[in-house]
């Protein structure tokens, strides 16, 4: 019944005993070689391509228009560093670079903490079910749009009738008029951004907990730690690889905000939570300046670089390697 | 993927050796006063995260008068569909998720594809400058898509395909993440398989083709997912890239609609907002593990 040998494999068989024969390995061998590269350029084309016409022409062309004054109608006309002089000038550029760098600050560091707290609770004793439930419940907002998610926040935060306002009159405070003020607006933008983004620092700070070794715990705790004070000692210095990743990450894309101010506040009241990504748009699209607005764009390049760059060379001091 | 290892942080006083002794005893209680604190604490995270989800979902099955009216409704005790019939009339629906689903599905099958063959080529594949292309592959990463937009909108009027589906699908399917996720996939399948493959005479692409590529489904299917999940909710391309509104995606059509209705009729908005987010609930239902193994890809060594 099984004696048949299916026509396909007869070859095959007969392959073997021959392989060690110099002359053909050799030839095969080299015969590979050459249709593999043949091949890996093949395979390589479309993702080349499409990154070279939609990502690196897209660079040099972005860097290349900071110099010239561009309205689409007219022909580009060379200007040096004048885009870049009236850019820095610019009050409303300035102003958003500096809402930038503090929502950075702000977001980040409430990002952070929260996740990082979140995840040291949710690693200690409790039912796997109850675990497995927080971990989705905080992963939950990021599978969201921050359209979507501003969308339903603008209701939230709206001073007659919002949500938020209605909680806080149950303690007594008075209606906040989050979305008409400034400091009120900016506070919206920052929760708003970090109550969809912080699943995420949670999660690689899951990951981070779960890959220290439970006997340093066990030789901390005969050591006499306890509490938060285990925590600092042994936890914090344990995943400072981790949170320099989070940081990072986290810190890379606060620097592009936009969807959550530009849906909530249009970058309102005045400029109070206008963002610098809002303002590479606006001169873009808007005002049809694009030399100014790449101008933009490569000034926040070369910021989150330093940042980048920054945030590695510290890294060698401050972050334990195991 | 992260996995749950019991650090027995708070298990409890560990030495055995004391055990019975009144020190013990008051260690164990304070013990579990801290648990209650903590699953308390966690609780109040989890519903301020839930919340406004649980509140969207509610108040869009409120009838559009009600809608705003204070107690705010967290379950929807009697829903009302009127606001679900409305957003259809206000909207195009229908093609607004035509528009997202032809966009997001391309782009995450173009992905897949082109992530599958390049990540393949740079784990398995020899030729000269592998190393060196890899790594432009990767800086492209970390220039941001708001910087490199201005030239991208002008290449795509120069292509004349201003305010086509095109336009958003062409540029989004090069993905350095995707290749540098199929790549380490690859490079975690055994290479005895290209060996075996090629003493029985299996020519590279047949090696790819019969061998690993039947193996990578699981991998492409994080590529897929990740693709999806982040363009099914993407905005700034679409807002510039897209001027009719006939070719606007689900974000875009929905922001426009609470533009045009103000605050009159909360319900209306929020059916639309319910709506898109269905496919994402699905993602998160069935795709969770993968979406969350490929968004933290690449950060712990």
């Amino acid at each position: 019944m099984s004696t048949t040998i299916p026509p396909r494999e007869r070859p095959r068989q007969d392959a073997r005993p021959d392989k060690p024969a110099p002359a053909r390995g050799r030839k095969g061998a080299s015969g590979n070689r050459h249709s593999q590269r043949w091949l890996a350029w093949v395979f390589l084309a479309p993702t080349i391509l499409g990154m070279g016409l939609f990502t690196l022409i897209p660079i040099v062309a972005s860097v290349v228009l900071a110099f010239f004054r561009w309205d689409i109608i007219s022909a580009p006309s060379f200007v040096g560093f004048n885009n870049f002089a009236e850019v820095v000038q610019d009050p409303t550029v300035r102003v958003s670079f500096l809402n930038t760098i503090v929502f950075v600050v702000v977001a980040v560091a409430l990002q952070l903490g929260l996740a990082l707290a979140l995840a040291i609770m949710v690693q200690e004793k409790m039912p796997a079910w109850l675990r497995v439930f927080f971990r989705s419940a905080f992963f939950f907002p990021l599978i969201l749009s921050a359209a979507s998610v501003s969308i339903f926040m603008r209701y939230l935060f709206n001073e007659q009738f919002g949500v938020v306002n209605w909680l806080l009159s149950l303690v007594g405070i008075p209606a906040v008029p989050w979305l008409t003020t400034p400091g009120g607006s900016a506070a919206v933008v920052i929760l708003v951004y970090v109550w969809q983004n912080f699943g995420f620092s949670f999660l690689l700070f899951i990951g981070g907990l779960a890959s220290i070794p439970v006997e340093t715990y066990e030789a901390a705790s005969i050591d006499g730690a306890t509490g938060w004070r285990k925590h600092l000692h042994v936890t914090l210095p344990l995943l400072s690889p981790t949170t320099l990743v989070a940081s990072v990450m986290a810190i890379i894309s606060a620097l592009q905000v936009f969807d959550q101010p530009y849906v909530l506040t249009r970058g309102g009241p005045g400029d109070s939570t206008r963002t610098a990504v809002m303002v590479i748009f606006e001169s873009a699209f808007q005002r049809l300046e694009f030399g100014q607005a790449s101008a933009i764009g490569v000034l926040l390049t070369l910021i989150i670089m330093a940042i980048t760059a920054a945030q590695f060379r510290l890294s060698k001091r401050f972050v334990f390697y195991q | 993927m992260t996995t749950t290892t019991e650090h027995g942080l708070a298990s409890g006083p560990t030495p055995r050796l004391s055990a019975g002794l009144p020190a013990v005893r008051t260690n164990g209680r304070k013990f579990s006063w801290n648990t209650a604190l903590r699953v308390v604490l966690l609780l109040i995270a989890a519903a301020v995260t839930l919340g406004p989800v649980l509140w969207t979902l509610s108040t869009s099955l409120r009838s559009p008068s009600e809608s705003f009216k204070l107690p705010p409704s967290f379950i929807p005790w009697n829903p009302d569909f009127t606001s679900y019939s409305q957003v259809f009339q206000q909207l195009n629906i229908f093609l607004l998720v035509l528009n997202s689903a032809l966009v997001t599905g391309l782009i995450a099958v173009g992905q897949m594809v082109s992530a599958a063959l390049a990540g393949y080529a740079f784990a398995h594949l020899k030729f000269r400058g592998r190393g060196a292309l890899f790594s432009i592959v990767l800086a492209t990463m970390m220039v941001p898509v708001q910087v490199t937009i201005v030239p991208v909108f002008m290449l795509i009027r120069g292509m004349g395909l201003s305010d086509t589906l095109l336009a958003l699908i062409l540029p989004a399917i090069p993905t350095a993440f995707g290749t540098f996720l199929m790549r380490q996939y690859f490079l975690g399948l055994p290479t005895e398989l290209a060996e075996a493959a090629s003493i029985d005479g299996a020519s590279p692409w047949r090696t790819f083709r019969s061998v690993y590529a039947p193996l990578a489904m699981p991998g492409m299917a994080i590529v897929g997912i990740l693709a999806f999940n982040f363009h099914w909710n993407e905005f700034f391309r679409p807002l510039i890239l897209t001027i009719s509104e006939q070719n606007f995606t689900l974000p875009l059509g929905l922001v426009s609609l609470q533009g045009n209705l103000g605050t009159g009729s909360i319900s209306v908005v929020l059916a639309g907002v319910v709506l898109s987010m269905i496919p994402a609930l699905v993602v998160f239902m069935f795709g969770q593990r993968a979406l969350q193994a490929g968004l933290t890809a690449g950060t712990g060594k």
